[in-house]
């Protein structure tokens, strides 16, 4: 393999990993917040235990997080270095912020939460978890910023004397549609993946105290699981449906800014009017426009997810070889080796990581509403079926949101920087051009295997740890905090936590 | 003043606060098996002491590296790609060392299991000597110079940047945050421990004024400008300085001194870079500072988001070292919270049996 094919894999495994865990801690952050919260107001126990275990859980989680998000700031420099000298005037920036404004606090204050808790005030205590939870969304803003802006480059133009592209708004870049359609799409997800963890393993306890029957175990059933049994379903509902109003939005605006990847999604070849919704087409592994065969769809669905209306002109959706077609004319047939190239993304991919992400969900919401009904007006469930659904629900989201950036990042292709129809013809890269040269293909081989390897052993870890965390459920709690202790000696009293 | 300019120093100030607070950090971490004494135990106490002297602000201190490397993005990108794609393997490296250290730090204390902790130790003290070494191996290389092509590629390969003068570079920066690391253990410590690391320090002082000062003479010497001579000489002020301060138990001031060394080493590697950000070897091409920066918009809008952002996080990071300002020994070591194997097996036995017993309800 070439490194061009070496830095895609690498980027491709690195960033998938990466985004597994970074859902969760964008959702799960502010539910431990809202959690402690519910301690410091209500004063009542069952809430700091629900802090203290979701807590644990959610640090397991950052931890590996973060450690895999250092190997996306550089690998941008190291393997797509032409990328970098192309764009960095312009996509530089949101990534600096992200340090600068949100990822500074993320660290500092998460320090400061997870050794504070005798150290600091409830409410400065409080403030910190509020503050870490509040940046990683920001982190998310300005990340999302930075991708919005390869998937349709606004605020920009091209300066042909140094050849690169050239930041002319940051005000533009930040205020991108893309943008303001992802973030959203984004912050559901991750507040779905989010509550369906909260929800899963609360369910599962919950059945399985119930199920042993003694008294006192259903008793801490009652009182502790069920409350976050419901603060997890409601959260999955809430953020569920945020997913589907914004990925339409987002959908209708890809028609016109990627239609390229929307019609590979639907395997629309030709353009139509009254496009049907593909629920099962088939073709071999890499399929062509050819030897697709459509088995099941629904007539008229796709055009109207697409334009919003169901039939006449304004319904017509563009297939992939009038996309070819309107794309060969603007920036030509062949690359600059005079092969010729396509401007269709990988249609099996883009077709089934479409599909993927939505269906998915569907067990999120099965498990939201099965969940809220098991527990209606104070009642319990030692449902074993209700008991397995939460587990097999919890990875559930996790995967959809993996598909969603393999959508979004393959139907881009073959461009890294994709042109933007309205904008200027120049910004923009085909992710051929954007690989490092003076990288030699073995070193991106050895640092792509390597990757894999640390990143499957640590994996492995972090999937035992949470599974431990998760069986060992609640802790038991004392509160730690200065107010609950004044007038103790403060110097010969060891730590609340240490490593 | 040319903002370009004025971004070449930010970009000096950020490595300045990496080096000087993860400094620190990474000596802490590879003082583990050399410092702690006694039987099994107690050496599995003090490395706890040790390693909770950083616990809640090295990875504030980490991110120090993430704003450099972004802000090298926004500010030069040529030069961000050309010394991250020109570097692969030493930064390939590196990274491997921050993964396995960033995770080290918060699983180790999971599992109650002095295996598990150990094996963990093992992975702290590998994520801090590679670093430690190579940051500097970087660094002397850019003040040396590298080998580039017209196009501002690297062309020198992996082996041209382990040259004498980089490892004597990889070796002063190993020494200067062995120094660092174990002042900041005297300052952070009590009783037995402050003691012997003021003992350490003081043997790592004297390592540091021989290596650091044969590297910075020949880095005056043969790669920089007139006026960095001033650099060298604060530097070595500094690191006397260190040495009768630390003699004298005046460890705060001495930790301010070993900072202000590694302040003066980003002055001299800077002020001999300058006016490139990669010099060429041996007069070949190089990469300037008006080469590799970004349009002047770009630059001002990360100037006011630098200026605007900058002293807030100053501020908090500092209130960080001042709520957790107090000294620690193994006496102030709760008991281990992490699981136990047995507890785990006992909530994996039985998928009825909870691992929560009744008398956990009182």
């Amino acid at each position: 393999m070439e490194t061009l094919d070496l830095a895609r894999w690498q980027f491709a495994i690195t960033t998938v990993y990466h985004f597994i865990l970074v859902p969760l801690t964008i959702g799960l952050a502010p539910l431990v917040a809202g959690m402690q919260t519910a301690w410091v107001v209500t004063k009542n126990e069952r809430w700091l235990r629900l802090t203290k275990f979701f807590g644990k859980l959610l640090l397991i989680n950052f931890a590996l997080g973060v450690a895999t998000g250092i190997v996306q700031e550089f690998q941008f420099g190291m393997a797509w270095s032409e990328y970098s000298r192309f764009v960095g005037d312009v996509f530089g920036a949101p990534l600096a912020m992200e340090a600068l404004a949100a990822f500074f606090v993320e660290s500092t204050f998460l320090g400061l939460w997870i050794f504070g808790w005798d150290r600091l005030s409830k409410k400065v205590h409080l403030a910190c978890i509020w503050l870490l939870a509040i940046a990683t969304n920001l982190s998310a803003f300005f990340i999302l910023a930075a991708n919005s802006w390869m998937q349709h480059p606004v605020g920009t133009v091209y300066n042909e004397a140094t050849g690169r592209a050239e930041m002319e708004s940051i005000g533009a870049i930040l205020s991108n549609s893309t943008l303001l359609a992802a973030f959203p799409h984004t912050i559901s997800a991750a507040f779905l993946v989010a509550g369906t963890f909260v929800c899963g393993i609360a369910t599962w306890w919950m059945v399985r105290l119930v199920r042993s029957k003694k008294p006192e175990l259903v008793a801490l059933a009652r009182d502790t699981y069920r409350p976050a049994v419901v603060l997890g379903a409601i959260v999955m509902l809430v953020a569920g449906v945020g997913v589907g109003l914004s990925g339409d939005a987002q959908g209708k605006l890809m028609y016109q800014q990627q239609p390229g990847k929307m019609s590979a999604a639907e395997g629309l070849c030709e353009t139509e009017e009254a496009a049907a919704f593909s629920i099962l087409t088939v073709g071999p592994w890499d399929p062509t426009c050819d030897d697709l065969t459509r088995v099941i769809s629904v007539p008229g669905l796709a055009s109207f997810l697409g334009t919003g209306h169901f039939s006449g002109p304004e319904s017509a959706l563009p297939g992939v070889n009038d996309v070819q077609r309107d794309m060969e004319a603007r920036f030509g047939s062949v690359d600059a080796a005079g092969n010729p190239i396509s401007y269709t993304p990988p249609l099996g991919i883009t077709y089934w990581a479409f599909r993927l992400m939505i269906g998915l969900a569907v067990f999120s919401a099965a498990l939201a509403l099965w969940a809220l009904w098991a527990t209606r007006k104070g009642r319990l469930s030692d449902n074993r079926w209700l008991s397995r659904l939460a587990i097999v629900a919890i990875p559930m989201p996790f995967l959809a949101c993996s598909f969603g950036w393999i959508f979004t990042e393959v139907g881009r292709q073959p461009w890294v920087v994709a042109p933007n129809p309205t904008g200027i013809d120049q910004v923009r890269l085909l992710t051929e051009q954007g690989v490092s040269t003076a990288v030699p293909a073995g070193v991106v081989l050895t640092s792509m295997v390597v990757f894999t390897l640390l990143y499957a052993a640590l994996g492995v870890v972090w999937y035992r740890l949470i599974h431990r965390y998760a069986i060992e459920g609640v802790p038991e709690v004392h509160d730690e905090s200065p107010e609950a202790r004044a007038g103790d000696d403060d110097a010969n009293r060891p730590l609340s936590f240490a490593y | 003043m040319d903002l370009s300019i004025l971004w070449f120093v930010l970009i000096a100030v950020l490595w300045t606060g990496y080096l000087v607070l993860e400094g620190f950090d990474f000596g802490v971490g590879m003082l583990l098996s050399l410092f702690p004494r006694g039987t099994k135990e107690e050496k599995h106490a003090e490395r706890r002491v040790l390693i909770n002297t950083i616990g809640p602000v090295w990875d504030g201190n980490e991110v120090w590296l993430l704003t450099a490397g972004g802000a090298t993005f926004a500010a030069f990108p040529e030069w961000y790609a050309t010394l991250f794609s020109g570097f692969y393997l030493p930064l390939l490296l590196i990274l491997l060392a921050l993964i396995v250290r960033v995770v080290a730090f918060e699983y180790r204390g999971k599992i109650a299991s002095a295996v598990w902790a150990r094996r963990f130790d093992v992975l702290i003290q590998v994520g801090s000597w590679v670093p430690a070494v190579l940051w500097g191996v970087a660094f002397a290389n850019l003040v040396r110079g590298v080998l580039l092509d017209a196009d501002h590629q690297y062309v020198g390969g992996f082996w041209a940047l382990l040259n004498p003068f980089a490892l004597l570079g990889g070796l002063t920066t190993l020494v200067l945050f062995l120094l660092h690391g174990s002042l900041y253990v005297a300052l952070k410590t009590d009783g037995e421990l402050r003691a012997r690391a003021r003992t350490f320090a003081a043997r790592f002082a004297v390592a540091a004024v021989v290596v650091a000062g044969a590297w910075a003479v020949w880095a005056q010497v043969a790669f920089s400008v007139a006026w960095t001579w001033a650099a060298v000489a604060v530097a070595a002020l500094s690191l006397v300085g260190v040495v009768v301060l630390n003699a004298r138990g005046r460890e705060g001031w001495a930790f301010g001194l070993s900072a202000l060394a590694i302040v003066s080493a980003v002055v001299l590697i800077f002020g001999s870079m300058y006016p490139d950000v990669m010099p060429g070897l041996d007069g070949g091409p190089s990469l300037s500072i008006a080469d590799a920066s970004s349009t002047d918009y770009t630059l001002t809008v990360m100037t006011w988001v630098a200026v605007i952002l900058t002293p807030v996080v100053i501020a908090y990071q500092t209130w960080t070292y001042w709520v957790f300002r107090r000294r620690l020994t193994t006496a102030d070591m709760p008991a281990p919270a992490g699981l136990t194997w047995k507890k785990v097996r006992d909530a994996l036995g039985g998928s009825d049996t909870p691992a929560v017993k009744p008398s956990d309800l009182a």
